[in-house]
């Protein structure tokens, strides 16, 4: 019901409207017990902080003009070349993910992107869907990349550099093949050069702006190190860069308040307590034989292929939510599994799931200018070698590393 | 006599050239663009983030507006490098079918190859300029955005191999 109102939302209205009552209604009703509640929210709190934070340190890095002295630094590069665009955008669009969040490539990027194709005159198609598929594929690496990533750490009790570690050679192999297949499947759109006369200007990277994020993203490793919540060093960039922006009145608190969404916050918490609670009424005990304990190849590859299709039935983060209780016993290695599933697998369906691909079919919502077969055809091309890769990757990063524990 | 013109990005100044050096002076030109499924694809991206439900963020919109303005920079420079009196005319949706849609009652249709242009053959049209030189209800005239391949870049014709050639 809470996803179904998520997915459809009922005049407009916030997700968490009809999430958090859910919550309440569950709580109050017996259907998860208070220490229950609590240990859902404690485990969620901190997540929901890290996360409110690099929300907020992906916009102020907006308003310090990061991601148009992007696009400018892409079309410079390029320098009339798809092809070479391509590879612009794969590395912008990949780092960008990692470390700022793929909120931030969905939302602040991918019309950046848009529009630097359009200057330079070249199909904008293929970097439009390289940014869509790296928002997923290349929120891999860190912990911060993906709110499925920050649950999963929380659960694991990997360290940041750990997680970050096991989980290179997986964003690699995962970012190797969509390259891959976007040269193939795009080659026609890639052969068609450029208008020529578009000018690129020089591109002027806001230094503190970049400087803070590097800060912070050196915080992650230290106060994970130490044993303190890296969340921290994620408010301590946020608010850094956030005074100076109030300072220079680039900003409102009003707007970063905004940026820090409330309402999805709310949404996370009380779709976590609702997905516990009916754990704890059956659904755990139905998955109970489903629980996982081989962690080898074959296992992890299930485990993958299981959270793959969950997501792209529902969505990847309920199904996060179900899968890391059902997971965690077996170990990080079988809860990275987990992420790499529901990460790279929702780019199999346009919307990410089929819930909101039927729902938005329903309303017909802005999809009718998206070949949906086409759309597919790429996600076919990309996910099932993507996952396969990915897996055997962090299998062999698993045996190179360990999981410290 | 209405010659419909598809201004596509990369290929265009080609289809404008052949407009201005073949079509009779009376005819009526229209310079057509369609903005494809780039703002389809980001509004699915926005849709997939579960829980962000702040309309005012959604990328496709901006991707909308980009397009629209975008669309409308290429007109102006395919109708300055016509040099003559023309209609602009742009529409949004699949790209092929609206192309053949658009050229319902036109007695010539321009496009240019947009595969891979380096031999001659089937290769050198893109998915969408397939489709609509397959389905196109008018007349078609198919340009090459540049100097075509030689005529040796032909592949080799079928039919008997190695045992020497056929025929006469």
């Amino acid at each position: 019901m809470v996803l179904a109102c998520a997915v459809v939302r009922p005049w407009g209205w916030s997700e968490a409207v009809f999430a958090v009552p859910a919550a309440l209604v569950l709580v109050v009703s017996g259907a998860i017990s208070l220490p229950a509640v609590a240990a859902e929210a404690g485990l969620l709190g901190p997540v929901i902080g890290f996360l409110a934070a690099v929300l907020v340190l992906a916009q102020l890095c907006a308003h310090e003009g990061l991601f148009r002295t992007c696009g400018a630094w892409m079309a410079r590069v390029a320098a009339r070349r798809p092809r070479r665009l391509l590879v612009q955008v794969f590395a912008a669009a990949s780092v960008i993910t990692a470390v700022l969040s793929l909120d931030a490539t969905v939302v602040l990027l991918t019309p950046v992107v848009f529009a630097t194709a359009a200057r330079l005159g070249v199909r904008p198609k293929p970097h439009v869907y390289a940014c869509t598929h790296l928002s997923n594929t290349a929120s891999l690496l860190f912990p911060v990349s993906n709110l499925t990533n920050l649950l999963a750490f929380a659960a694991s009790g990997l360290s940041f550099a750990r997680f970050a570690g096991l989980m290179t050679l997986p964003w690699i192999a995962a970012v190797a093949v969509e390259y891959a297949a976007f040269r193939w499947f795009f080659a026609a759109d890639l052969d068609v050069g450029a208008d020529v006369g578009a000018e690129a200007e020089r591109p002027e990277w806001p230094v503190f702006a970049v400087a803070v994020v590097a800060v912070t993203l050196a915080g992650f490793l230290l106060t994970s190190a130490v044993g303190v919540n890296p969340a921290w060093a994620a408010a301590a960039g946020a608010a850094l860069l956030g005074a100076r922006a109030l300072a220079r009145r680039r900003t409102t608190p009003a707007a970063i308040g905004r940026a820090a969404s409330v309402g999805f916050l709310a949404f996370v918490l009380a779709l976590g307590i609702v997905v516990r609670a009916v754990l704890d009424n059956g659904l755990a005990a139905g998955l109970g034989r489903f629980v996982v304990d081989d962690t080898g190849l074959p296992g992890l590859l299930g485990v993958a292929a299981v959270a793959a299709v969950l997501a792209n039935l529902v969505n990847n983060l309920p199904a996060v939510l179900v899968l890391l209780p059902l997971t965690a016993p077996a170990g990080p290695a079988a809860v990275l599994a987990v992420l790499l599933g529901v990460n790279i697998g929702p780019n199999l369906t346009y919307a990410g799931s089929l819930a909101t691909l039927l729902w938005r079919r329903i309303v017909r919502a802005h999809d009718t200018d998206v070949d949906l077969g086409e759309f597919t055809r790429l996600g076919l091309l990309t996910v099932p070698a993507g996952l396969v890769l990915s897996v055997a990757a962090l299998w062999a990063s698993l045996h190179l590393i360990g999981t410290g524990g | 006599m209405r010659v419909v013109v598809w201004i596509a990005e990369g290929t265009w100044p080609a289809c404008v050239d052949a407009v201005r050096d073949l079509a009779p002076g009376p005819a009526d030109v229209v310079l057509l663009h369609v903005t494809g499924d780039a703002p389809g694809a980001a509004h699915g991206a926005f849709a997939g983030l579960l829980g962000r439900g702040r309309p005012d963020r959604d990328p496709g919109t901006d991707v909308e507006h980009l397009a629209a303005a975008s669309a409308e920079r290429l007109l102006d420079a395919a109708a300055r490098r016509l040099g003559r009196p023309c209609t602009r005319s742009t529409r949004v949706g699949r790209v092929e079918r609206e192309i053949v849609a658009a050229a319902e009652d036109a007695d010539l249709l321009v496009l240019a190859r947009d595969g891979d242009r380096s031999h001659l053959g089937p290769r050198s049209l893109g998915h969408a300029t397939r489709f609509v030189v397959d389905h196109a209800p008018c007349p078609v005239l198919l340009v090459w955005p540049e100097r075509p391949p030689d005529v040796t870049s032909l592949p080799p014709p079928p039919g008997p191999r190695k045992g020497g050639r056929a025929g006469h």
